[in-house]
């Protein structure tokens, strides 16, 4: 979808930032970060504090009554804004792909909820193909195995965007795991309905990110990153994880997901 | 095949255990994702082909009825005749009275997975037939005793040293040296079944498609088993489930460069035969008659319903392969014919909810298996919707159902939903030790397998709005 780029706009865009569950209840610094960075691009950045999830744990086991629920929900609390930007493909996938199909039967929501996905965006997709955003010179010594999120891949067409940021920071080295395309195991609550399953698949993505030998692993989703970030300290190994926003907002010196703040 | 879908849980834990397996399983990826992604990566207009394809099939499930009536005129036309079977009860007792009374005792097989679903060797077998699977895949299996685990490739499940064991155990009659590789194995099958080959009274295949324009049914195989199969016995019946009409040759040459390389990444498959009827008069050799045996099996129910794109489906295998679910626990697990996310959408449809309700939910919707399907099945949305039917019908365990509603009311009462997120966030903060949680109540099913991150101690939303930036 072509947008209209926010360069040369008189105004600043008036962007509501949807943190997302796991980032307000884990991992705070995700969230302060994508603000930075929505702020440096030229946007004027709310939180609004209504805000709780997206819906997608209900959408996905079937409760599509209470997944139309918290969407009517969310529809209310961002309709005045211009813009609205997540740290997550999932979760900005939800709003995009999957509130207009909740929708069908009803027209008056269903226009709203079009309106909703039209302005919705991934953070990195956002930042370039919206804002054309040129990341700040800056400097990282690092190798970083980039782990694509499925929602974010798949449902977002998000690929490009995140390597185009990235790689504008000189001395980080972007590797390509072997089956990169392949699911980390996470899955929403798969990965608490069927921890076995979810467990092998964490396994062979992990094998998968640590064969390249990368200091950092990053990625999209804080979903993927948490249980990324669990099975490598449950094993013993101690690579960096860090969310994609953090790394962009030059916050590599801190502690990554699941490292202690010593 | 009776199924076990309704312990996919304990299966799947079982089959993760399994060595033998996850190394037979392990072949996937080389065998069939990478073949396939090279396949494709040297057709340029897959795109527009893939989309022709799916008109094609979604053309020939809307008129259905028309086409499968005009299949029907043109296989008599051509000599044949066609056995309509609305269950799978009818499909067997058609079957077993056919052979009956061509006076039959042998019966060779070439793949057919709706054989398989309508429990088609079992209804023989009890009739006293020597039934003999001629699919090398299928043969193995047969053999062992064991359903498929693949829809084209029934044995992969088994490694080459199973296999060498099977025929051991089995071929005792074979004398000489034996050769344990691949090709010594194949060759030794080879022998076996071409004496079963030459000895049958009745061979039955499946079909790929059936074209309405002419009345023939397509075969696609790599071993030619299947035209064996279909050429010397002096009966042939086809088992064929009523989805697998399309209306032409024309649609025929689309669909056929989508499905070998969908599947095994091959330009074509190494044999693909177009049957008309039985052997004319002319002809010295050939099967003196031609069934055809069309089965329904709930699909004339499906077409009415929201599930209706899963019969756009021709058996590739390509979601299977694809598939991290399936790569990991195998076929096997699913418990019944059908596996990966085909089977996970067409088992509960076809065997009830109560029976098959986890199938839907085992699945991590990441989309690989709709992102290659050549009929573009919106899989994931399908699967979806089998979660909303088992939700209504309440067939979810009831734990999760409550954990669900929990999480739901919180989720629409943002002022309470913010104080138990912030006290959560703060207390995991306070325990944890290390950046990580190595256990923690009611996240047991996390925790057995992998550390939980801790929370760094209060909520992102909480924070801005005190006015903290970072």
């Amino acid at each position: 979808m072509q947008q209209p780029s926010i360069e040369g706009q008189s105004t600043q865009p008036r962007v509501a930032l949807f943190a997302t569950c796991l980032v307000d209840f884990f991992r705070p610094a995700v969230g302060f970060a994508s603000a930075r960075l929505l702020e440096a691009a030229g946007c004027r950045v709310e939180v609004p504090d209504g805000q709780t999830c997206c819906g997608q744990p209900a959408f996905n086991s079937g409760d599509d009554a209470s997944a139309r629920a918290i969407a009517r929900q969310v529809i209310a609390l961002f309709a005045s804004y211009d813009y609205v930007v997540a740290p997550s493909g999932s979760c900005a996938g939800m709003i995009k792909c999957h509130y207009p199909k909740l929708f069908s039967d009803d027209l008056d929501m269903l226009e709203q909820a079009r309106q909703l996905a039209e302005k919705t965006f991934e953070l990195t997709q956002f930042l370039v193909d919206i804002c054309s955003y040129q990341l700040p010179s800056q400097q990282l010594q690092a190798t970083l195995a980039y782990h694509d999120s499925c929602s974010g891949v798949r449902e977002m067409g998000i690929y490009e965007q995140p390597r185009s940021l990235l790689t504008a920071i000189s001395g980080l080295t972007l590797t390509t795991p072997k089956e990169a395309d392949s699911c980390c195991g996470f899955g929403g609550t798969f990965c608490v309905k069927y921890p076995a399953i979810s467990a092998r698949l964490l396994k062979n993505k992990q094998t998968a990110l640590t064969d390249t030998d990368a200091d950092l692993i990053s990625g999209g989703d804080l979903g993927c990153l948490l249980n990324i970030a669990g099975g490598l300290r449950r094993a013993g190994d101690k690579t960096k994880v860090y969310h994609v926003a953090e790394l962009l907002d030059g916050c590599a010196g801190q502690a990554g997901i699941g490292e202690d703040k010593g | 095949m009776k199924s076990s879908a309704r312990d996919f849980s304990d299966n799947a834990e079982k089959a993760l255990l399994n060595p033998d397996l996850r190394r037979a399983l392990a072949q996937v990826r080389e065998g069939f994702v990478v073949k396939r992604a090279k396949a494709f990566a040297e057709l340029p207009e897959f795109a527009a082909l893939r989309r022709l394809g799916h008109e094609i099939k979604q053309h020939s499930l809307e008129h259905l009825d028309y086409y499968l009536e005009r299949y029907e005129r043109q296989v008599i036309a051509a000599g044949g005749q066609v056995h309509w079977a609305q269950t799978p009860q009818q499909a067997r007792d058609i079957v077993v009275k056919i052979c009956r009374d061509s006076a039959a005792q042998r019966v060779i097989k070439g793949k057919s997975m709706v054989s398989e679903e309508v429990a088609l060797n079992e209804a023989l077998e009890a009739a006293d037939f020597e039934v003999t699977e001629t699919d090398l895949g299928e043969y193995i299996i047969q053999l062992a005793k064991e359903p498929p685990s693949h829809i084209i490739a029934p044995a992969v499940h088994k490694t080459r040293e199973q296999v060498n064991a099977l025929f051991r155990d089995h071929h005792k009659n074979l004398g000489g040296k034996r050769d344990a590789s691949v090709a010594g194995l194949v060759n030794e099958a080879r022998q076996v079944l071409r004496q079963a080959f030459l000895k049958a009274d009745v061979g039955i295949t499946g079909a790929n498609f059936l074209i309405a324009e002419t009345g023939a049914h397509v075969l696609v195989t790599n071993e030619g088993n299947g035209d064996l199969c279909s050429s010397l016995p002096r009966v042939h019946i086809v088992t064929a489930s009523i989805e697998k009409v399309i209306p032409n040759l024309e649609d025929l040459s689309v669909l056929l460069r989508l499905l070998a390389r969908s599947a095994t990444g091959q330009p074509l498959s190494v044999y693909t035969t177009l049957y008309n009827g039985p052997a004319k008069a002319e002809q010295g050799a050939g099967p003196k008659e031609y069934h055809v045996v069309l089965v329904d099996h709930g699909r004339s129910t499906l077409l009415g319903t929201e599930f209706r794109e899963a019969l756009r489906c021709i058996r590739c295998g390509a979601c299977l392969n694809h598939c991290p679910v399936y790569t990991a626990i195998g076929g096997h697990a699913y418990g019944w014919v059908y596996p990966g996310p085909i089977g996970a959408v067409l088992s509960p449809l076809m065997l009830g909810m109560q029976e098959a309700h986890d199938l839907p939910h085992a699945c991590t919707l990441n989309g690989h298996c709709q992102q290659v399907c050549p009929m573009e099945i919106p899989l994931p949305s399908l699967l979806r919707r089998l979660r909303q039917r088992g939700f209504s019908d309440r067939v979810d365990g009831r734990r999760s159902r409550w954990a669900l509603q929990v999480w739901v009311i919180l989720a629409r009462h943002p002022a309470l939903y913010r104080f138990i997120n912030d006290v959560g966030a703060w207390m995991m903060g306070k325990v944890a030790r290390g950046g990580v949680l190595h256990r923690w109540p009611m996240a047991g099913a996390w925790t057995r397998y992998r550390d939980l991150p801790t929370p760094e101690g209060s909520g992102f939303i909480s924070a801005w709005k005190r006015g903290d930036r970072s």
